[in-house]
């Protein structure tokens, strides 16, 4: 079976900075993955590389998704492809209404796959069901996007979003961050809500405490830009007991 | 001619002149009308055109925006009329009161004059300075602002539109003061309109300039507002002009005691536009508030030139300008809020903001604080930049196309300011005139 994603010797640079040397990570199809490591050791560059963040230079390497070089697409072709970025700091838009935000996302990528555009109620209906599970007062959706949102707020519209397009690769950027553990747990049921064969998972964070709740398949390791170990779900404890101080040395 | 014309030197100026010789005889009024706009023609004389050394046009050049002085528009005959019913479809929407001006004309013919409310007036400029009204000669030069533009139209004002709203009468409907271009050769028409509305009277005012012509045009309009104690009044401009004209706009608006007053104005036609308004609260407990919306692309100029003038205590003022700059083209901001030595207690605060979506557009902006008074909170602030494409990265990410992202993003940044309008259908309004300079971009 071919893998959802494929990365092989990725190699990206910011402002002419090396981040990351050399990554390889395969995720197949109904894999819930979990990239944990120090600061700095490229986790949220690897996001961004992968969503097609401007200023991210890949400069060696290859991503492969379902089959398609995600690299050699826009951030928005990759969105219609089916990948979705969960950002660490969602960003707040003045004068867009969550609303009108949801309803371009959606529209857009149904225009993109030659799908009918969902209409007006069609798709509250849908959003308020989503927001219902999430936790979500739908007053917030009226307001502008992330715009006076608590931590918590914005980190559950991220997971309506997710919920809401539907993809076949979810990337998590430290969902934890800025969470209280009430919030999280409304998180991590959603996002598990959203764990199928059909759909993969990379969750990056740099604590265990997530994990408790979006149990993964996988847990590696990464350190100064590369995948330095791989594990099952105990690794993260062990990471939790001794620390990432190993894997800087190893990396240094 | 008088003395002071040695000063005019360039053939736009010169011409001027000699248009003014040559029209005074026939413009409308009385002996004192005569005499007011030969002094405001000297006044303009003593400086002419505004150039770069002329602080208040320092970025608006006229000397060398204004190379000719066009010939005063013909009366419309009946196909320019006929054209002029085309007009204003972008408050089709607003079941406005339409009051029509072609070519620098009042039209009555045109204009919906039936079922007034009671008390209502609505009249010619040209009527009004020939019967020698006595409100309407009272304000002609009266104003406490030296302006050479102004003082042009002062002198060559040959009609617009007189407006009274009775005391405590609301009016519902709004009252559109339409004024169309249709000119088939170059012109130049100077209108002045009054509106006065009584004590406690309500009005929303609706002014439209547009052009249905391909013809270069110079339009110089004024209009005097004055706003009762207790009135409310929302003013709402629309510059809609062909690429061809030159627009000089000219707000004197002076408001009473706890009345409030609320202006937006856009701008999206036009080659050389200026909209100057000079506010006087002259009234204690006023609350005013201007904002406006320019989008410009190609090589246009808009101009905004704001004094807001606090001569009275415990008033608040907001205003809030946006720009949206394509192309090679330019915005201006200047305001200036002055604060008198009784005016205790006054707040007041300005924000311009630019947003420049090519690298060859510029915006230029001066906000001034001019202090008399020592229990006063003001504040003015202005931005200028470029999209941020954190956040159009972010509306991609969602799988937002990159052109509709910036779409997005600018109907974001205008929509603070035309948020700001009272009334939903003209609100709307706005929004459709953004989106279809938006579409137009594309």
């Amino acid at each position: 079976m071919m893998p959802l994603l494929e990365i092989r010797n990725l190699h990206a640079e910011v402002d002419g900075r090396k981040i990351l040397n050399g990554l390889d990570l395969t995720v197949n199809k109904g894999e819930v993955h979990a990239i944990m490591g120090p600061n700095g050791a490229g986790k949220s560059t690897l996001s961004y590389v992968l969503a097609g963040k401007p200023g991210y230079e890949v400069t060696a390497g290859e991503a492969i998704f379902n089959g398609i070089d995600l690299l050699g697409l826009s951030p928005d072709e990759r969105a219609v492809a089916g990948f979705f970025l969960a950002f660490q700091y969602p960003l707040e838009i003045p004068g867009v209404a969550t609303m009108n935000f949801l309803r371009s996302a959606v529209n857009a990528q149904r225009k993109a796959r030659g799908e009918q555009e969902l209409s007006s109620p069609e798709l509250l209906k849908r959003v308020r069901e989503i927001a219902k599970g999430l936790d979500i007062n739908v007053d917030m959706l009226k307001r502008p996007l992330n715009v006076g949102f608590s931590g918590g707020e914005k980190k559950r519209n991220e997971a309506l979003q997710m919920v809401l397009l539907q993809p076949s690769l979810c990337v998590l950027d430290e969902t934890d961050s800025g969470l209280d553990i009430d919030a999280l747990k409304v998180v991590a049921n959603g996002v598990n809500r959203l764990r199928s064969v059909e759909r993969g998972m990379i969750v990056i964070t740099h604590y265990q405490r997530l994990l408790d709740y979006i149990v993964p398949d996988i847990v590696h390791v990464l350190s100064a830009g590369r995948i330095v170990r791989t594990g099952g779900k105990d690794l993260a404890l062990e990471l939790e007991a001794t620390g990432y101080a190993q894997y800087q040395d190893v990396a240094a | 001619m008088n003395a002071e014309i040695h000063h005019l030197k360039t053939n736009a100026e010169l011409a001027l002149a000699e248009a003014f010789e040559v029209a005074k005889a026939a413009l409308p009024g009385d002996a004192t009308v005569a005499a007011e706009r030969t002094a405001a023609f000297e006044r303009f004389a003593l400086v002419g055109l505004p150039h770069r050394r002329f602080e208040s046009w320092k970025y608006t050049d006229l000397r060398s925006l204004m190379r000719e002085a066009y010939p005063l528009a013909l009366p419309p005959d009946a196909a320019a009329k006929q054209r002029a019913k085309t007009a204003s479809r972008l408050f089709a929407a607003v079941a406005g009161r339409r009051v029509v001006v072609v070519d620098g004309a009042f039209c009555s013919d045109l204009s919906d004059l039936s079922d007034l409310e009671p008390g209502l007036f609505i009249g010619s400029m040209a009527d009004a300075l020939a019967t020698s009204d006595s409100l309407v000669a009272s304000h002609l030069s009266k104003v406490g602002v030296n302006d050479p533009l102004f003082a042009l139209n002062t002198a060559f004002v040959g009609d617009g539109i007189v407006v009274r709203v009775p005391p405590h009468t609301i009016l519902s409907r709004p009252l559109h003061l339409v004024f169309v271009t249709t000119s088939d050769r170059p012109a130049a028409m100077y209108t002045r309109s009054l509106v006065v509305v009584g004590q406690g009277a309500g009005l929303t005012l609706i002014e439209s300039h547009e052009g249905l012509t391909e013809n270069p045009y110079q339009i110089n309009t004024a209009l005097q507002l004055v706003v009762e104690d207790e009135a409310q009044v929302e003013h709402v401009k629309a510059v809609t002009e062909a690429a061809t004209a030159l627009h000089v706009g000219s707000l004197h608006a002076a408001v009473g005691a706890r009345a409030k007053f609320d202006h937006f104005s856009l701008v999206s036609g036009g080659n050389v536009v200026r909209n100057q308004a000079f506010l006087r609260l002259v009234g204690a407990d006023t609350a005013v508030g201007m904002c406006g919306v320019n989008l410009l692309s190609g090589r246009q100029h808009a101009d905004t030139c704001l004094i807001i003038d606090h001569a009275a205590g415990c008033c608040e003022s907001r205003e809030l300008f946006k720009s949206v700059l394509d192309g090679q083209s330019r915005s201006v901001f200047q305001g200036r809020i002055s604060v008198g030595p009784q005016a205790q207690k006054t707040d007041a605060r300005m924000m311009t903001r630019a947003l420049l979506l090519s690298d060859e557009a510029e915006a230029y902006s001066k906000p001034e604080l001019e202090i008399f008074a020592d229990d006063v909170q003001c504040g003015h602030g202005a931005t200028s930049g470029a999209l941020d494409q954190d956040l159009k990265f972010y509306l991609m990410a969602r799988g937002v196309p990159a052109a509709e992202a910036e779409t997005l993003l600018i109907q974001a940044f205008v929509g603070e300011a035309i948020d700001a309008i009272g009334r939903e259908d003209i609100r709307a309004a706005a929004t459709d005139a953004t989106l279809a300079w938006l579409g137009q971009r594309r």
